[in-house]
């Protein structure tokens, strides 16, 4: 090989180069982009197919009762009515108005659920307990203390009560799994008591809690618990 | 019934001295020498019967040779032992409020002034950590239900509510009780005493709702998880609350509420009977 044939090779190599170095982050950022488009989190892919309970048309327009914080005394709790087209299917409706509960009142400062928490997913055992999976915003978010968190599951509690009376016992999940306490304190290893008058010992023996005990005669507010599933 | 301890050294000197050599080289019986081995190991062995504690069938039970934890009587009445617990700790901080205000630092002064309160008044004292450790909920439960006539009170401080009150709990009805054979489910070891937390509770609360302008005047009921396992009267406590500009304001009401705890307690203590039987329930 002459030198003319090596000076040629030598250019050609160098714009190769060139050219490679120009277009290499172009090509990164796009692979990372389109990464990102076809490869959604776990949260949001469960987000979207959970949390869009869009309302039927057909379904009729109903005055709910959403519990939020009292504007007299932010510790206790009020209800308010909304219009809701709400579903005839217990499980819609439940979606329904807890996503209400979650988007909040008009007033921010009544708000009990944290503004970033979303409904996962939720289930409802022929036994009438409802399992609510919320994402881990629930937990990381809602006020620390046993005030707060006991607003928090008792607006979650009584909501369901006054509009899906289907749902006699609630399990709070979050990201799929049972947790110690809400936010330091408030356990959750136990179901709560929904509609204290439906609320009977299930007596199937298919459930994720077996037989959670009968509820006294004189009746704990809303959202007690009644009974924790035995470690299996 | 144990019986007769033997005695390996009285015994051998038996053995050894039961044959002597004669001159002829050959061995012969020595009754003297055996006399004398029988009469020592008879002594010995009877000195070893005493030292040991064995006793003889129909004599009276003696104590025995090992340290023993002197028993209860058979009957005691009302609690011996308060169990503070200054909640979270370590990596938890609890509620956090400005000027870097820890839930987990102020119950632990608060707990200081109440055990102050409550020895001044003649109560003994434990509390699950005294430093910034973080027992876990059962490691602070273990505390109280390791003891005979105790009371727990968890110490917490919240992150809402209106400042300047307080607010005591304990747990709503639990319908699950104790298991079969009458042994108490640890998970539900709060089951026994709900009706007694909260009669503690309402004591504590009516005394904190005359200090504290705003406090309710009865025991709110809530899920605590720490009150769950704890066999024995449970109540948590919460200041409100960490969101106060100033640190010094939850400080002044640090004293009044020791107080208020040490005289709900001093009025609760002759409702606290005790079941004369070891490990019955109230």
């Amino acid at each position: 090989m002459n030198g003319r044939w090596r000076t040629w090779l030598l250019a050609v190599l160098a714009a190769v180069v060139v050219i490679a170095a120009i277009y290499f982050p172009k090509l990164k950022r796009k692979v990372k982009t389109s990464a990102e488009i076809s490869q959604p989190s776990e949260e949001q892919a469960r987000r979207e197919l959970t949390t869009a309970t869009p309302a039927n048309p057909a379904d009729p327009k109903v005055q709910v009762r959403m519990f939020w914080a009292s504007d007299e005394d932010e510790s206790a709790l009020s209800p308010l009515a909304v219009d809701l087209a709400l579903s005839s299917d217990p499980v819609l409706r439940a979606k329904q108005v807890l996503n209400t509960l979650l988007a909040g009142p008009v007033n921010s400062d009544l708000r009990t659920l944290p503004a970033d928490a979303a409904l996962l997913a939720f289930y409802l055992l022929p036994d009438g307990t409802g399992v609510a999976d919320f994402s881990e915003a629930l937990g990381t978010s809602t006020p620390s203390g046993i005030q707060s968190e006991q607003r928090a599951v008792d607006s979650i509690a009584r909501t369901l009560e006054a509009n899906v009376p289907e749902i006699k016992r609630l399990k709070i999940l979050i990201h799929g799994q049972e947790v110690d306490t809400l936010a330091g304190h408030l356990d959750l290893t136990q179901l709560f008591t929904v509609n204290t008058r439906a609320a009977q010992p299930p007596t199937l023996s298919y459930g994720l809690w077996p037989k959670p005990p009968a509820t006294s005669a004189k009746s704990p507010p809303a959202a007690t618990a009644v009974a924790k599933p035995p470690k299996r | 019934m144990a019986g007769a301890v033997r005695n390996p050294e009285a015994e051998a000197r038996f053995a050894i001295l039961l044959f002597v050599r004669s001159r002829d080289g050959s061995f012969h019986f020595e009754r003297r020498i055996l006399c004398a081995a029988l009469c020592t190991a008879a002594a010995a062995s009877v000195s070893m019967m005493v030292s040991s504690g064995a006793q003889q069938p129909g004599a009276p039970i003696q104590a025995p040779p090992y340290p023993t934890v002197a028993p209860p009587p058979a009957e005691r009445t009302g609690l011996n032992v308060v169990v503070l617990d200054p909640a979270h700790g370590g990596t938890d901080p609890g509620a956090r409020g400005a000027q870097g205000i820890r839930e987990s630092d102020l119950v632990l002064d608060l707990t200081f002034l109440v055990r102050r309160a409550l020895e001044a008044q003649g109560f003994q004292v434990l509390q699950t950590r005294s430093g910034n450790q973080n027992p876990s909920f059962d490691d602070r439960s273990t505390l109280a239900n390791a003891q005979r006539g105790a009371v727990f009170v968890t110490l917490h401080i919240s992150s809402t509510g209106l400042p300047g009150t307080v607010r005591v709990y304990a747990l709503p009805e639990m319908s699950s009780r104790a298991s079969a054979g009458g042994v108490l489910s640890w998970d539900y070891a709060q089951a026994s005493y709900v009706g007694l937390s909260r009669k503690f509770g309402d004591a504590v609360q009516g005394q904190l709702a005359q200090r504290f302008k705003g406090s309710p005047r009865n025991v709110q009921t809530a899920s605590v998880r720490q009150l769950r396992t704890t066999a024995a009267p449970a109540i948590a406590v919460e200041l409100s609350s960490v969101s106060v500009q100033d640190r010094s304001d939850l400080d002044k009401m640090m004293p009044g509420v020791a107080d208020a705890i040490a005289r709900g307690l001093a009025a609760f203590r002759p409702s606290y009977v005790l079941p004369a039987e070891a490990g019955a329930q109230p």
